[in-house]
């Protein structure tokens, strides 16, 4: 009889986790202490400053804060840590720009039609989603009428957006028009018709050569003094097409190199069953690459996500452009750590919901698996 | 890139010429202005999202002079690379936006400056410890310069002239350099006053740092249109000369309804009560009235926003009235 016996302590449980991976030989035990030691010292502080000693909406005298000379740290600079108030009295700012107060309730619809419109693409699970769907390929129509005008709602000219309104305007536009473009561009340069895959490369080669600064600019400034006198192209618009254009070259690579990595025993495959081009790149080939590209797909959003603060070299005042104006503002001047710890931190939550979304598409269409190669 | 730009500008004046920009405001019902992303004292957005700053004054001086109503403005924010071509393509119908008057700008690029709002000047911020009270007692300092400037050349020039020795530390932007400044690793920090008093007045104590009286150049702020219809340049020039003279005659926005009954001929001219002047410039004859009424004449708008009593704190300086040492000066209206 052989009896079972357990495995040593120091190998298992907490003991054998904390063993194996923190203390295993003495380098590695100094280095976890030394970063121990390290956020023991920065973790209290950042803890204190952004929420103990912080101020939200009142000081310690109790006032309430209307600008930086009210801060805690400003009167008396020994206490005191970050000073939210100014975010707090700027929140509307931040997040819907200049937008008029009577009319910010469609903005809010807006914001709320685009979760809803997300949800299906999100979640493959959801009942009804088939109907969700129709409503998401709508939504742009709708968000179009609701934030600009037209239909009945009053106009509101897009100088008066600003904030997260237009960081989010920008950074969905842009990736939603790229990704059809780019799977166009990604096709055409594979093709086989000399001319089609000629003007892609070129297209994707001259986008791809230049900064993303470059086209905002050419679209802010350039092209307003080709067109003609009374052609007002809105300097958002003008935005849009440079910064889709950008995305789409970036996304038709990506799209590359997920179609290069299909073997070709895929296509023979599927014209030996005597499907057409369409046919095979729609039902074969895409879904088989889109999903090995979903990785760098989302990387080039999130790039791009950030990269729309640039905007601001044009005069756009996107969720960046208004921390910079708040800081221009005299009473809230000085307040600097305070707006771009903000801007950062809303940047962040975007973006890592985003990585967490494609870890979770990645685990669920099972991209890690060698698919069909052998 | 500068003739390159200047082309465009003809281009585009050759299609904007044709009609006149202060009828096409009047039609569209509100006044296009190009202002700065921020700028504290000049152009910022307030809590509510209103523009307000000297520059954003300006702006609401020339709807109030069109529309009897400072709201009928619309602030386009600009850069300092999408200004000139913002302003040349016909998007705004004027500019107010810190933009100092060279020749270069008003001949080349094809605009035209129609006065000066704000007289400003290169000057040296200091930490008061250093105990330095002249800017010619600097010498073998470290001077944090913006790179690529005209300061850089003007700093340059201004040792040079008064022969003393500085170590140059190349900063790129305005947030650098007061990094820099704060940090101590630059004794002096150079760049226009106004920008000086900003950065200062964001210091955490800015009773430790000081502002040398020396101001080595010029850069004379105002706002501008584009070249060829002098019509609206009239509107533009006289809305601020309108404000500037209400100061010599001693007209706010709190007396200006008693001054209307005033014995003196100027004031009676300039509000309206006498003479056909807002009809020559094709506005209604209560133009200037309205200004003053709802913007307030130069000094209560310069008070309320760069003014000794604002953090910015700055003094009047050149930009008092030529009867105050300074070197304002508004033509007579009559």
């Amino acid at each position: 009889m052989n009896e079972v016996r357990k495995p040593p302590v120091a190998t298992t449980g907490i003991i054998g986790w904390l063993r194996i991976n923190l203390f295993f030989n003495w380098t590695n035990s100094l280095i976890t202490l030394f970063v121990i030691y390290c956020l023991y010292q920065f973790i209290p502080w950042i803890l204190d400053w952004t929420i103990f000693s912080a101020d939200f909406k009142y000081n310690y005298l109790g006032e309430q804060i209307t600008n930086q000379e009210m801060c805690s740290r400003n009167l008396d600079p020994e206490n005191g840590g970050a000073c939210w108030a100014v975010i707090y009295v700027r929140f509307y700012q931040f997040i819907y720009g200049f937008y008029p107060k009577v009319e910010v309730w469609r903005v809010n619809v807006a914001y709320v039609m685009l979760a809803l419109a997300l949800l299906p693409l999100l979640y493959a699970k959801l009942p009804y989603r088939k109907y969700f769907l129709y409503f998401t390929y709508i939504f742009p129509v709708i968000a179009y009428f609701l934030l600009n005008g037209g239909l009945g709602f009053t106009e509101v000219s897009t100088n008066k957006w600003g904030g997260l309104l237009v960081t989010l305007v920008l950074g969905c536009t842009g990736i939603a028009l790229a990704f059809p473009i780019g799977i166009m561009l990604a096709l055409g340069r594979r093709s086989k018709l000399p001319v089609i895959s000629m003007m892609c490369t070129l297209f994707i080669e001259f986008i791809r050569g230049v900064p993303l600064i470059t086209l905002l600019f050419f679209g802010m400034v350039m092209l307003p003094l080709f067109l003609p006198e009374g052609i007002d192209m809105d300097g958002l618009v003008r935005v849009l097409v440079a910064v889709t254009l950008f995305q789409s070259a970036y996304m038709a690579e990506v799209i590359r190199g997920g179609l290069q990595a299909i073997p070709p025993g895929q296509y023979e495959a599927a014209k030996s069953l005597g499907m057409s081009y369409w046919r095979m790149n729609l039902l074969i080939i895409l879904p088989q690459a889109i999903r090995i590209s979903i990785p760098p797909i989302v990387n080039t959003s999130i790039g791009l996500f950030k990269d729309t603060t640039l905007v601001i070299i044009v005069g756009i005042l996107d969720l960046l452009g208004i921390g910079r104006g708040t800081l221009a503002d005299t009473n809230w001047l000085g307040l600097s750590y305070e707006i771009y710890f903000f801007v950062s931190l809303v940047f962040f939550i975007f973006t890592f919901g985003m990585s967490r979304y494609s870890l979770y598409l990645e685990k669920k269409l099972k991209t890690g698996i060698n698919m069909g190669a052998d | 890139m500068k003739k390159l730009l200047s082309i465009f500008a003809v281009v585009a004046f050759a299609f904007s010429a044709n009609a006149g920009t202060l009828d096409d405001v009047k039609n569209r019902g509100f006044l296009k202005c190009g202002v700065t992303t921020g700028l504290a004292g000049f152009a910022a957005p307030d809590d509510n999202g209103e523009w307000a700053g000297l520059d954003a004054d300006m702006c609401r001086a020339v709807a109030v002079a069109v529309f009897g109503d400072r709201s009928k403005v619309e602030f386009i924010t600009t850069t300092g690379k999408s200004r000139f071509p913002t302003l040349a393509s016909g998007e705004v119908d004027m500019l107010a936006r810190n933009t100092t008057w060279t020749i270069s700008r008003d001949v080349n690029l094809g605009f035209e400056f129609v006065g000066v709002n704000f007289y400003d000047g290169q000057g040296f911020m200091v930490p008061s410890a250093l105990g330095v009270s002249s800017a010619t007692e600097l010498d073998g300092a470290t001077v944090c310069i913006q790179t690529g400037t005209t300061t850089e050349l003007n700093l340059a020039d201004f040792f040079r002239l008064n022969g003393i020795s500085y170590e140059a530390l190349p900063i790129e932007t305005n947030d650098e350099g007061k990094e820099n400044l704060f940090a101590g690793r630059c004794d002096v920090y150079t760049t226009d006053a106004s920008g000086l008093s900003s950065t200062r007045a964001a210091a955490s104590n800015p009773d430790k740092w000081v502002v040398l009286p020396e101001i080595i150049s010029k850069e004379p702020l105002g706002p501008l249109v584009r070249h060829g219809d002098h019509q609206w340049g009239d509107v533009v020039r006289w809305s601020l000369n309108a404000m500037i003279i209400a100061e010599e005659l001693g007209i706010t926005s709190e007396n200006v309804d008693a001054q209307t009954s005033s014995n003196v001929p100027e004031v009676l001219r300039l509000l309206g009560v006498e003479g056909n002047y807002g009809e020559m410039l094709e506005l209604s004859n209560d133009w200037a009235y309205q200004i003053i009424k709802q913007i307030g004449n130069y000094s209560e708008s310069y008070e309320a926003n760069v003014g000794p009593d604002t953090p910015l704190e700055i003094a009047r300086g050149l930009n008092a009235l030529w009867t105050q040492g300074g070197i304002l000066y508004a033509p007579p209206f009559r």
